[in-house]
């Protein structure tokens, strides 16, 4: 992309030349995170549409806190790195196609994010509005006191295995895992919903946590319909399986959960 | 100036290794291609590399690195060097300048081997008495600092961005089997070149992305042991503590997994009884050296690698394989800069080892 320089006094203000609404493909490669955004945020700017990004290795906070007033499309090929769509807001939607790294969407208020491959940890930490897809595994601490306010509702769907403390401290929004979890699933949870496939209940959880096999999936519905329109997977397949749903316990205040041990 | 131990400021870091598991040596220059990916998890303080099988010629020798602030502190650690061992080579170290390493003390390399009379006086094996004399120049000899005191292996580190360390001490130059890197975001110390990772003692290296929290009651536990720390740097700790199991206890890395970063009393409940019994009593006998709060560690040795996660995993931490080489990381992209086609990438589970012994070498379990 071209970079135009001016000079007002002794500052320098730098240009990116993006063609209006149109599509535009960049090369991520020897660019810093800085760079790499700076133009990103350019073309969503002048209203480009679908905007491809080549070559990515590890620059952090791509579309960090972006917003798009019409329905915009970010293509990544590579490995994204730390931050991806943090406080993602509306209208933007961003497609991974490879491997992502930590914090994906950490305090995302809107905005969609699909990685066609594995997320690191703390996956939608603190998310509070928009959805996550993924297609295979996820690290520990997904969905880390995700919330919800209104219509507000933050959903997670989780194709492959996840770590532990998934849900941990969750205070609202819909998490859904279709593969594995790991221990201490929903510690401290408090508000919201963890949707498990599984045929039996997860072990390790704590007091506050009660499990019990998901009578109907209405709500899931149609996001597994969604995930599974992303990942080319059988919607009717997954949804015939047995899922259980976790919830906050209200009898159970805290314990000295951590000090016990 | 001050140094670590004189002054504490209330971590972010980066870690990256790769080992070649046929014991095959490569350049040093994927290592600095590798943590030059993650330079937003340092802030300049610190950076540092270990390197293994890079001293093939001289390799019954312990290999001192070391520090001097003074030609007189020089001085007077070579004529403590020279009562206690035989020095076979001593040069300055070969550096280029760099643009982002300023204030180097000045770093000699000495190949020794503990002379043998002293050595027999001494009653100790060859490797306590090597320790001892290390710790000795380290708290009684002021501006001597040993860095590095293995055999076939070196440690490279300075205050700077990792990248610019590793083209300071020409590691691209030098060949080894296995290399770990360090990038520091000093939390809790000022950042003297003492103070970068990795720390070694022996042939032992740490490069640790984290804080511990029981960073004081390890300290206190392993200084009953005749260990100093001097640099109230909790990576120190770590350091010491892997000497103590591996080389005092003669534990193995595994077993030093389950010690430092323990199962939950909970999650051992849960075991079958032969590894609930294990399980129990490593964290009964070792409990001092359990290590509580975030970290993911790099442990160099010779022969081998072990990564390891704190049991809530409050890092991050990548493996990867491709043929004969291992690669491990805080981030992904770290390993993909250096080598984009893998043939698997996993996160270990927190507490889970990653333990690498290259072909004839390593442990032996």
């Amino acid at each position: 992309m071209k970079v135009k320089s001016y000079k007002w006094g002794r500052h320098t203000f730098k240009v990116h030349l993006c063609r209006k609404g149109t599509s535009e493909n960049m090369k991520a490669k020897g660019l810093d995170f800085k760079q790499l955004n700076e133009q990103i945020r350019a073309c969503v700017r002048v209203g480009n549409k679908n905007i491809k990004i080549d070559d990515c290795c590890g620059q952090r906070f791509i579309c960090s806190g972006f917003s798009a007033e019409t329905p915009t499309q970010i293509t990544i090929n590579g490995t994204p790195g730390n931050a991806l769509g943090a406080y993602l807001d509306g209208g933007c939607t961003i497609t991974v196609n490879g491997n992502a790294q930590d914090a994906v969407g950490d305090t995302m208020n809107d905005g969609k994010i699909i990685i066609h491959g594995n997320a690191g940890d703390a996956l939608g930490y603190s998310m509070r509005g928009g959805s996550i897809f993924v297609k295979g595994d996820a690290g520990y601490r997904a969905g880390v006191h995700a919330k919800e306010y209104k219509d507000k509702k933050p959903v997670i769907v989780i194709g492959g295995k996840v770590g532990s403390f998934l849900g941990e401290y969750l205070a609202g929004g819909l998490l859904i895992a279709l593969g594995s979890v790991g221990g201490f699933t929903g510690t401290g949870m408090h508000g919201g919903k963890i949707y498990i496939r599984t045929s039996e209940p997860p072990k390790n959880l704590s007091a506050q946590v009660i499990a019990t096999i998901a009578e109907n999936l209405d709500e899931i519905r149609p996001y597994i319909v969604e995930f599974a329109k992303h990942f080319g997977a059988n919607a009717q397949e997954i949804l015939k399986a047995q899922f259980y749903v976790l919830k906050p316990n209200a009898k159970n205040p805290y314990k000295q959960l951590y000090v016990m041990n | 100036m001050q140094r670590e131990g004189q002054v504490r400021i209330p971590a972010g870091c980066a870690i990256s290794g790769i080992i070649d598991k046929s014991g095959n040596r490569m350049s040093g220059e994927a290592i600095i291609d590798s943590i030059a990916v993650m330079r937003e998890r340092s802030n300049g303080l610190g950076g540092g590399f270990a390197a293994y099988g890079i001293y093939p010629e001289y390799k019954d020798y312990y290999a001192f690195h070391i520090f001097y602030d003074s030609s007189t502190s020089k001085k007077e650690c070579e004529e403590y060097l020279e009562r206690h061992f035989d020095i076979i080579n001593l040069s300055k170290i070969p550096t280029r300048k760099v643009k982002g390493i300023t204030d180097s003390p000045l770093i000699w390399r000495y190949f020794v081997i503990p002379l043998p009379t002293k050595l027999s006086d001494s009653q100790l094996d060859e490797r306590e008495y090597t320790a001892r004399c290390v710790f000795r120049i380290n708290t009684k000899i002021e501006g001597a600092y040993v860095f590095s005191s293995g055999k076939d292996m070196g440690v490279f580190k300075a205050v700077g961005f990792p990248e610019d360390v590793g083209r300071f001490y020409r590691l691209d130059e030098y060949e080894g089997y296995c290399f770990t890197a360090h990038g520091r975001y000093p939390t809790n110390t000022p950042g003297w070149w003492g103070g970068a990772h990795p720390f070694a003692l022996l042939d032992y290296s740490v490069v640790h992305n984290g804080e511990i929290s029981s960073y004081d009651a390890n300290r206190r536990a392993i200084e009953m042991y005749g260990y100093k720390c001097t640099l109230q740097t909790d990576t120190e700790v770590i350091a010491y503590i892997i000497d103590y199991l591996h080389r005092k206890k003669a534990l193995t890395f595994s077993e030093i997994a389950s010690i430092i970063a323990a199962p939950f009393w909970q999650t051992i409940k849960g075991m079958s009884s032969e590894e609930r019994e294990l399980h129990e009593y490593l964290r009964i006998m070792f409990a001092e050296q359990l290590i509580t709060g975030p970290f993911s560690i790099l442990v160099g040795f010779n022969g081998g690698l072990m990564a390891l996660n704190d049991r809530l995993k409050l890092r991050s931490m990548v493996v990867a394989e491709k043929g004969e080489r291992v690669y491990i990381a805080s981030e992904e992209a770290a390993i993909r800069m250096v080598e984009s086609s893998l043939d698997k990438i996993y996160a270990p589970k927190g507490g889970e080892p990653v333990i690498i012994n290259i072909a004839g070498g390593g442990e032996l379990d």
